[in-house]
């Protein structure tokens, strides 16, 4: 039972950090339909920046978190005008490849920036984890916890909410009739990238203390997101949220009760099941035809 | 003179120049291949500076039969297919006669094919399992111990930890496998209840479903076998989930130095099994090597974490260089022939090799020292 709690709380903990990891791709992936492989990268440029920033210069740790989450803004800002920007109306084969030569060429600067070898990020928390009765957890993994989800409502009611979420959704159902509508598709195209390597940067600047930060910590994280949005629908917050879950669950209680080594085949075996029932993950409506 | 015929003639000059003195002295090349990039980037870099430091040290005393030695480093990105194809173009394009490499039992085991295809020797300084000098590939000249070497050494701490239940944690591979296989055998063998053997992915930076599972398994003492990234997130999230076990990693590549600064607290009362002990360079076998080796590390300012690495760069660098010299000529054939009866005063001991393996075939294993160290107080001390 103590086993089971403690499987239960970790799978709260490492679902939120899915989570947070999926709905920035979702954005990417999803509404722009943008293979966007740099995703794990701007998450490890999240990391770098809080190692930078705290490390190095001495930024307070929460002035840090939120400079970090504006540059990869910035930075993903960038990577859109001066890559995506001439590829809207490019097929997908174009723009994925030109997304695989932005991921190795960023991996292999944040090499030669930060060397191959790992750098650990202190946090202000208290190093003794929170014991509640049987089970405990870190409490830098309830911080992130707790941002994951404000990120995520924060995320959704930008969508959903806003003018500019209504007009990203507008452009990327029909660019032609949004443009018509006198949205501005190009800047449209841009927010979004930027938003959603922002919501990338802010979780490799949280999870970055949690772990350590090096050149291909992207590498994994790349593959969770790709798997919660997938999971969860195409474009969908609340599938990407409860994607993360989920997967977080099943690597939980599969490592636990069955077997550890299959820890990240468990994750995908859920994935395969659930799309043979809902080939358009759990919350995607069906595709509209533009 | 027309341009183009001017351009000629000064290409044919340079390459008079160039290649007149190149020809009466030309180095001899050692190939190395090593993790320079990618998940083991940390660990391969320290070695290629020790090999480094090696290469200098040699130069400066007159190299060897005559000529400097050159070293010509290839990263293998810690991937098995990179490795093979480094190994390829250092012996096929390189010319080299003798390699250096490949740090991580599944980037040796990857490229030990090929060394049978071209006969060409090579040392391996980094990599614990069993297979490599037992599978009957007669290239290879291993100078780090077997898994099965370090649980024979650890043997005596049995008694001495008092341990009644051991539980496993190893990365999902050739060398995280193969220590945990040993290590339950050995303990088994001295009366030890083995409890849960967990696996993790090489790449995977949360454990907490294995440590929730050992902690229900409740052994006394956890067995760690991994780099040291992963070793220093294991040890945080044990402290995180209040895992009681005395964690005790295995491998010689998680550097206790590198854990007192990147896991703090949670390192301290870990146990470490390596195959240097910088910290106290009397307590090894040859303490002046010791002792002028780390002078040079600091003197370079490479990291001080890195020393229970790049260790192996030099020992090996001057293994291959001391059969270079017993062999008289720089020739595959001759040099594995002659790395049979080298002795060598190494930093890690004095190496020499006995044999492994299949009869007619045996590949070449060295017995080298193992230590135990604690980390105490964010300090390494003696165990």
């Amino acid at each position: 039972m103590e086993q089971l709690l403690q499987h239960g709380l970790n799978a709260l903990m490492l679902g939120s950090t899915y989570a947070l990891l999926g709905i920035g791709l979702t954005l990417i992936f999803g509404i722009m339909r943008v293979v966007n492989f740099t995703h794990g990268e701007l998450y490890a440029f999240g990391a770098y920046m809080m190692y930078a920033l705290v490390m190095k210069a001495g930024v307070n740790f929460f002035a840090a978190l939120g400079l970090a989450i504006v540059l990869g803004v910035l930075l993903g800002a960038l990577l859109e005008l001066v890559l995506l920007s001439r590829l809207r109306v490019a097929d997908i084969d174009t723009t994925m490849l030109v997304m695989i030569g932005a991921w190795i060429a960023l991996q292999n600067a944040e090499q030669l920036a930060w060397t191959g070898v790992a750098v650990s990020i202190n946090n202000p928390f208290p190093a003794a984890p929170l014991v509640l009765g049987p089970v405990s957890v870190a409490w830098n993994r309830v911080f992130v916890f707790v941002m994951a989800l404000s990120l995520i409502v924060v995320a959704y009611k930008v969508i959903n909410g806003t003018k500019l979420g209504r007009a990203m959704r507008a452009t990327f159902q029909d660019r032609d009739t949004a443009a018509l509508m006198g949205v501005q598709i190009g800047a449209v195209h841009t927010a979004t990238f930027a938003l959603g390597s922002g919501l990338a940067a802010a979780a490799g600047a949280l999870l970055g203390p949690v772990f350590v930060a090096y050149p291909s910590m992207g590498d994994l994280a790349a593959a969770k997101a790709f798997a919660v949005v997938i999971l969860g629908g195409l474009g969908s917050i609340p599938g990407a949220t409860l994607g993360g879950f989920i997967l977080a669950l099943v690597e939980e209680l599969g490592a636990g009760y069955i077997s550890s080594g299959y820890r990240d085949a468990m994750g995908f075996l859920i994935i395969i099941v659930i799309l043979l029932f809902r080939p358009t993950g759990l919350f995607a409506r069906k595709e509209r035809i533009g | 003179m027309k341009v183009q015929d001017f351009l000629r003639a000064t290409k044919f000059l340079t390459i008079l120049l160039c290649a007149a003195p190149a020809v009466a002295q030309e180095p001899i090349r050692i190939g190395v291949t090593q993790p320079l990039t990618g998940a083991f980037a940390a660990s391969g870099n320290y070695v290629a500076q020790g090999a480094k430091i090696a290469e200098d040290a040699i130069n400066a005393s007159g190299g060897v039969l005559g000529r400097k030695i050159q070293l010509v480093v290839e990263d293998n990105k810690s991937n098995p297919t990179e490795a093979v194809a480094t190994a390829e173009k250092l012996i096929a394009k390189d010319k080299v006669p003798v390699l250096m490499g490949a740090w991580s039992s599944t980037l040796t085991l990857a490229v030990m094919p090929k060394l049978m295809e071209y006969e060409v020797p090579m040392l391996v300084e980094t990599s614990s399992s069993g297979k490599i000098t037992t599978s009957g590939n007669p290239f290879i000249f291993r100078i780090s111990p077997t898994s099965e070497m370090e649980a024979r050494a650890f043997t005596p701490n049995v008694k001495t930890f008092g341990i009644k239940k051991a539980d496993f944690l190893a990365t999902n591979n050739d060398f995280g496998l193969g220590a945990s296989q040993e290590f339950s055998q050995m303990l088994k063998a001295q009366g030890v209840q083995v409890g849960v053997m967990e696996t993790m992915d090489p790449k995977a930076t949360d454990f907490s479903a294995q440590l929730a599972k050992i902690k229900a398994s409740g052994g006394d003492t956890l067995f760690v076998t991994t780099a040291v990234e992963q070793a220093t997130l294991i040890l945080k999230q044990a402290k995180e989930q209040q895992v009681k076990a005395r964690i005790i990693t295995t491998g010689g590549s998680v550097s206790p130095d590198q854990l007192i600064a990147q896991a703090g607290d949670a390192a301290n009362g870990s146990y470490h099994l390596v195959f240097f002990t910088p910290w106290f360079p009397e307590a090894v076998k040859n303490p002046d090597i010791a002792r002028k080796f780390v002078a040079e590390w600091n003197a370079r300012k490479y990291n001080i974490g890195g020393l229970t690495e790049g260790f192996r760069g030099w020992d090996g660098i001057h293994t291959i260089v001391e059969a270079i010299k017993a062999a008289g000529k720089a020739e595959p054939k001759a040099i594995a022939q002659a790395l049979w009866n080298v002795k060598v005063k190494g930093i890690n001991g004095d190496i020499a090799f006995i044999k492994q393996g299949p009869a007619g075939k045996e590949s070449a294993q060295n017995v080298p020292s193992v230590y135990v160290v604690r980390i105490d107080n964010g300090k390494v001390v003696k165990n």
